[in-house]
C-alpha cells in the first residue's frame, strides 16, 4: 500500500463524524452498545478516577495508515498550540495524575512534543510516547531516541506483525524495513532491552477486518519471531482491537466487512472487559484542548458530557474522575472478546 | 428456507440449531468441541492450523471460513496457512496414491 490521502483531503463523506456515527448507529436490528451495557447491569458507565492524561498533539503524521482512526496524516495541519500544551502542563501540575499519554498524528512532529515531555518529565510523572517507530528515522529526528531516552519516556510503538507483507498492507509500503531500523535505533539505546528501565511496548492491531489474538500468545509469538528474524528486543505487547471509526470504517465498507465485523464486536461482548476500559481511567485532551472520554470519542467529536468540564484550560480532576462516560456503538470495539484499550486487554 | 441451493454461508451462525432435535447431544459435542481447542500441549494457534489443514480435505465451507478467520486470529500468517493447506492436500494426494498399491496387487493377481 504506497500512501495514501487522508479521508478530509480525499473529502470523502466518511471524513464527517456525523457519517460515521450514522452507520454506526445501524438500522436499528442489531443491539446498541447502551442497551447491552445496560442489560448487563453495567449502565450508566462511569470514570473511576483519572489515572492517565493522554495528550492528542494533533493529526500531522509522516504516516498514512489503512487503519487509522484520527485520519492522521501528511496532509493533516491541526496540530497544538504552544498555549493549549501549556494548558495541558497547568491541568498536570494542580493534579496528581501519575502518567502522561501523548499520541498524535506523529506527536513528535509537534514543535511542542519536547516541552510537553521535560514539563511532564519535571513534575515526576511517567511519560508515554505513541510513536509510529518510522519517524525516528526522520532527519529532523536524529536525537529523538536519545531525548527520550534521557527523560525515561516510554515508548508505545505501533507494529501489526512480524513480517513485512502484513506490516506494510496496514502501515505503507517500505514500514516494516525502517521500522525495524527504528527499533534497533532504540534498543541500541537500552529500549527494550532487560534490567534498562527503558521501556519499548509494541502495539498490534489486526491487518484486517478479525479480532486481535490472545496477547499472551502473540507477545511470546513476536519476541521469538522478532528476535530470530531481526535481531531486536522489546519489553512488552499490547493487542489493540481496530474500532469500526474513520479508515478502518472505509475499509470495512469497501471490503464488504462491515456487517460482519459488527456482528462479530457485538457477539464477542465481555461484560468482564468493561470494567477495565481505558475511558474510566482517562481523560483525553484533543489539539485544541477540549476534553474526551477517549481518543476514539475524540474523532468522533464527542466531548465529555457537560456536567463536567469540556476544556483542558478548566481541568478539574475530581469532576472529571466521576464524570459519566459518553458510548456509541464502536465503543463495542473496547468490549470484544479480552478487551481492548491502550494498555491492551483489559481482562 | 428462503435459498436453492445447499451452502449458504450465513447458515454457519446457525449451526447452534442443530441442537433443538437433540439438546443434550449437542450440549455434550459443544464442551468436547470448546476442550478439543482449548490451549493444551498444543497452542491454540497450532490447533487452528490444524483444522484449517482438516477443513480443506474435508472440503466444508463453513469450516474454512471459520478457521481462515481463527488462524488469524490466533495469530497466523496466509503463509502459515497455505503450509497447512499443502499438508493436507499431501496427504489426501498421497493416501489416493497410496492405494495405488493395492491397485497393484489387485492387477498382479488377475494378470497372467
Amino acid at each position: 500500500m504506497s500512501l495514501q490521502a487522508s479521508l478530509r483531503s480525499r473529502q470523502s463523506a466518511l471524513a464527517s463524524p456525523d457519517e460515521q456515527l450514522r452507520i454506526l448507529a445501524g438500522e436499528g436490528d442489531a443491539a446498541s452498545f447502551d442497551a447491552t451495557l445496560a442489560g448487563a447491569q453495567l449502565a450508566p458507565l462511569r470514570a473511576s478516577g483519572v489515572g492517565v492524561l493522554q495528550i492528542n498533539v494533533g493529526k500531522l503524521c509522516n504516516q498514512s495508515c489503512g487503519h487509522c482512526h484520527v485520519d492522521a496524516g501528511p496532509d493533516r495541519r491541526e496540530v497544538m498550540t504552544p498555549e493549549t500544551a501549556a494548558q495541558c502542563i497547568a491541568a498536570l501540575a494542580r493534579s496528581d495524575i501519575p502518567t502522561v499519554d501523548i499520541t498524535g498524528g506523529a506527536p513528535e512532529l509537534n514543535p511542542s512534543f519536547r516541552w510537553l515531555v521535560e514539563q511532564s518529565h519535571a513534575l515526576g510523572r511517567h511519560v508515554i510516547d505513541r510513536c509510529n517507530l518510522t519517524v525516528l528515522l526522520l532527519p529532523s529526528q536524529d536525537d529523538l531516541g536519545a531525548f527520550l531516552a534521557a527523560h525515561r519516556v516510554e515508548v508505545v510503538a505501533s507494529l501489526p506483525y512480524y513480517r513485512p507483507a502484513q506490516t506494510d498492507a496496514q502501515r505503507g509500503d517500505g514500514v516494516f524495513a525502517r521500522s525495524i531500523a527504528a527499533i534497533r535505533k532504540l534498543n541500541h539505546l537500552g529500549y527494550g532491552q532487560p534490567d534498562s528501565g527503558l521501556e519499548l511496548n509494541l502495539v498490534v492491531n489486526p491487518v484486517g477486518a478479525f479480532l486481535p489474538a490472545k496477547q499472551t500468545a502473540i507477545e511470546a509469538q513476536f519476541r521469538r519471531e522478532l528476535e530470530r528474524r531481526e535481531g531486536v528486543v522489546f519489553s512488552h505487547l499490547y493487542t489493540i482491537t481496530n474500532m469500526p471509526i474513520s479508515r478502518f470504517l472505509e475499509f470495512l465498507l469497501a471490503s464488504g466487512n462491515y456487517q460482519a465485523y459488527m456482528e462479530r464486536l457485538v457477539a464477542a461482548f465481555n461484560p468482564g472487559a468493561v470494567a477495565g476500559v481505558m475511558c474510566r481511567s482517562m481523560v483525553s485532551v484533543g489539539w485544541d484542548g477540549t476534553l474526551y472520554d477517549c481518543d476514539f470519542n475524540q474523532m468522533l467529536e464527542l466531548p465529555v458530557r457537560d456536567d463536567a468540564p469540556r476544556h483542558v484550560r478548566d481541568f478539574d480532576a475530581a469532576r472529571l474522575g466521576t464524570r459519566r462516560i459518553v458510548t456509541r456503538n464502536h465503543c463495542y470495539g473496547c468490549t470484544a472478546g479480552a478487551g481492548s484499550s491502550c494498555g491492551g486487554t483489559t481482562t | 428456507m428462503d435459498h436453492d441451493h445447499y451452502y449458504h454461508a450465513g447458515d454457519l451462525g446457525r449451526f447452534a440449531e442443530i441442537g433443538k432435535g437433540n439438546p443434550e447431544l449437542w450440549e455434550k459435542f459443544s464442551a468436547y468441541y470448546a476442550a478439543v481447542f482449548a490451549e493444551g500441549a498444543l497452542t491454540e494457534r497450532e490447533k487452528a492450523l490444524i483444522a484449517l489443514g482438516v477443513a480443506n480435505a474435508v472440503q466444508c465451507p463453513y469450516c474454512i471460513d471459520a478457521y481462515s478467520r481463527a488462524c488469524l486470529e490466533k495469530g497466523s500468517n496466509v503463509e502459515e496457512m497455505t503450509e497447512a493447506v499443502h499438508v493436507a492436500c499431501a496427504i489426501r494426494g498421497g493416501a489416493t496414491l497410496v492405494h495405488g498399491v493395492q491397485m497393484r496387487n489387485v492387477v498382479d493377481k488377475l494378470s497372467m
